[in-house]
């Protein structure tokens, strides 16, 4: 890995401007800038945590979104009832997170194709009329956090540049984590079962346990997610796991290069700012983002990361 | 003779109407090449699939080393030593063929929830690959994709992975389908070669192979097996000459 092609440097570039964006956004006098590109952070992270499972695995879970709502609510509930302490928010949201995805999972991996992209969904319409039927937590309007999570010592979230760095960084952390994970035994078990679940079995994998980690850990991510979307945000909405924002996740993925782990981020980054920049000009943007996306799909299958630089031929190591 | 390998008693096998596998006995003893023959239809691959696990019998056990594995999923077996080759080669495509190797290996060194390392840096994975990749004749193909190799290095690919699994019992069908004359020659040495040190079944059409390679064969009609025996007796059985070999006898 130690050639120095178009797509590091690139790569390297955007992440200089990343590191410098808050000072530019300060300098600019533009803080909308820091608020879209945190809330594109954010989304990267849900997009690259279903990338594990889509892209690696090939389990196309359509209720993804659904952990973004538990982080949320696991925050903007706890927060309602004074609990602001991120210690304590935190890990609730990522074990509450976790226990769900496990539990869809043990459910779904049942099933294969279009009957799991079928549960998956129905699983995250469930949770969505769940928190519509919440009324003490705002039911359909949502709730209102009034005190972002409280992280201590100089980490004060109210402060939209540190929490900007600190998803910056959990989106880089989690990516390594990602990147090691994949090329380790338990991604090249995932990446097998993908390819050739017959062969699998017959070489005597247990094929569902390592699904069902990989689509607990991809929940549990999102869930993180979730709780960085509610500080954001200084809200948690039903509509946060609405099946159309599971279907923006799969836009993500697919739009930025399944598979990848680099390309849904970036995948996530052009479908914000596609929205953006479409919503400022009309309101009948949706209009225009459809074919958009059809004609890079069309154009560029594996994504833009595949356009940035075409994938490296198989070599051994 | 000692205890078999494998032992299958009362095999039946229904689909819809017809009988696939017909009350079907048959044991393998360790260490042997034993060979299934039969006309297409025979239920040759249905055989195996059921002693793989992959269909499960109407009726009959199957007991593998002592233990009845009747119920037990392919994956279980395969656990147990069971390996399996396709008769439609079944490889990792989008793998090279070295990982699709290694991927083997990892089947067989206990669980595989490491999310750190990198598997292509463990040599524990790697050098047992690397060598069951050189005993098929691959070791010049190990970085390329397993889509990029020509079919009969797939075959051989497979037949590797299933010898990275360090079986007791291999379950080979057909593995000479579609391979050219130097290539089956090879495949006939590599078989030859496991002789005695793995227990294998092999299904195939090409009888100059099975003549050099079994210990004894079945001869599977209908689902029956009309005949076990040495070579010899097998081609001088009268029922066998009747039913299948005539023509060519």
């Amino acid at each position: 890995m130690s050639r120095v092609g178009a797509r590091p440097l690139a790569l390297w570039f955007g992440l200089a401007l990343l590191l410098a964006l808050p000072g530019l956004a300060a300098l600019l006098d533009q803080p909308f800038y820091l608020t879209l590109v945190t809330r594109m952070l954010v989304f990267a992270i849900a997009a690259l945590s279903l990338d594990l499972i889509l892209g690696y695995g090939a389990m196309v879970s359509f209720g993804h979104a659904a952990y973004l709502g538990i982080g949320a609510y696991a925050v903007g509930i706890l927060a309602f009832h004074g609990v602001t302490a991120a210690w304590i928010q935190w890990p609730v949201a990522i074990v509450g997170s976790a226990a769900v995805a496990t539990l869809i999972g043990l459910v779904s991996l049942r099933t294969s194709g279009v009957y799991f992209i079928m549960i998956t969904l129905a699983f995250g319409q469930m949770l969505y009329f769940l928190a519509v039927s919440l009324k003490a937590y705002g039911g359909d309007d949502g709730l209102t956090i009034n005190v972002r999570s409280r992280l201590g010592g100089p980490l004060d979230l109210s402060n939209g540049s540190v929490l900007y760095y600190l998803v910056l960084a959990l989106l880089l952390g989690l990516l390594l984590l990602c990147r090691r994970l994949v090329a380790a035994r338990f991604g090249m078990v995932i990446r097998g079962a993908k390819s050739n679940e017959r062969r699998m079995r017959a070489l005597g994998f247990p094929i569902v346990r390592y699904r069902l980690t990989a689509f607990a850990l991809a929940g549990t991510m999102c869930g993180i997610a979730g709780v960085l979307l509610a500080n954001l945000t200084n809200f948690a909405s039903p509509a946060y796991m609405h099946w159309t924002r599971s279907g923006e996740l799969i836009v993500m993925v697919i739009l930025g290069g399944m598979g990848s782990l680099i390309g849904p981020i970036l995948g996530a980054f052009a479908l914000l700012a596609l929205e953006e920049a479409l919503s400022s000009l009309t309101q009948h943007w949706q209009v225009y983002l459809g074919p958009i996306l059809i004609l890079i799909v069309l154009f560029a299958r594996s994504g833009i990361y595949g356009v940035l630089a075409p994938a490296p031929k198989a070599s051994d190591g | 003779m000692a205890e078999p390998l494998l032992a299958a008693s009362g095999l039946i096998k229904r689909f819809g109407g017809l009988l696939a596998t017909d009350h079907l006995d048959l044991a393998l003893a360790d260490g042997e090449i034993h060979a299934v023959i039969g006309p297409n239809g025979a239920g040759k691959t249905t055989l195996v699939a059921q002693l793989q696990g992959e269909l499960a019998p109407d009726a009959g056990t199957i007991r593998f080393a002592g233990e009845d594995v009747t119920r037990l999923k392919p994956h279980q077996r395969a656990a147990r030593g069971i390996a399996r080759s396709f008769q439609v080669t079944s490889v990792f495509r989008d793998l090279s063929a070295l990982d699709n190797v290694a991927l083997a290996v990892q089947a067989r060194a206990g669980h595989s929830f490491g999310m750190w390392r990198p598997a292509s840096s463990e040599r524990a994975l790697r050098e047992p690959a690397r060598a069951a990749l050189a005993r098929v004749g691959l070791d010049g193909r190990a970085g390329m994709l397993a889509a990029h190799l020509a079919h009969g290095e797939q075959r051989q690919l497979e037949l590797a992975m299933a010898l990275a699994t360090e079986p007791r019992l291999l379950l080979l069908d057909e593995p000479m389908a579609g391979m050219g004359t130097e290539e089956s020659a090879r495949m006939v040495r590599l078989i030859d070669g496991l002789r005695g040190a793995r227990t294998v079944l092999l299904v195939e059409h090409d009888m100059d192979a099975v003549f050099t390679l079994a210990d004894r064969i079945t001869v599977l009609v209908y689902g029956r097996a009309i005949a076990t025996g040495t070579p010899a007796e097998i081609r001088a059985d009268d029922a066998v000459r009747q039913a299948y070999l005539g023509d060519e006898a």
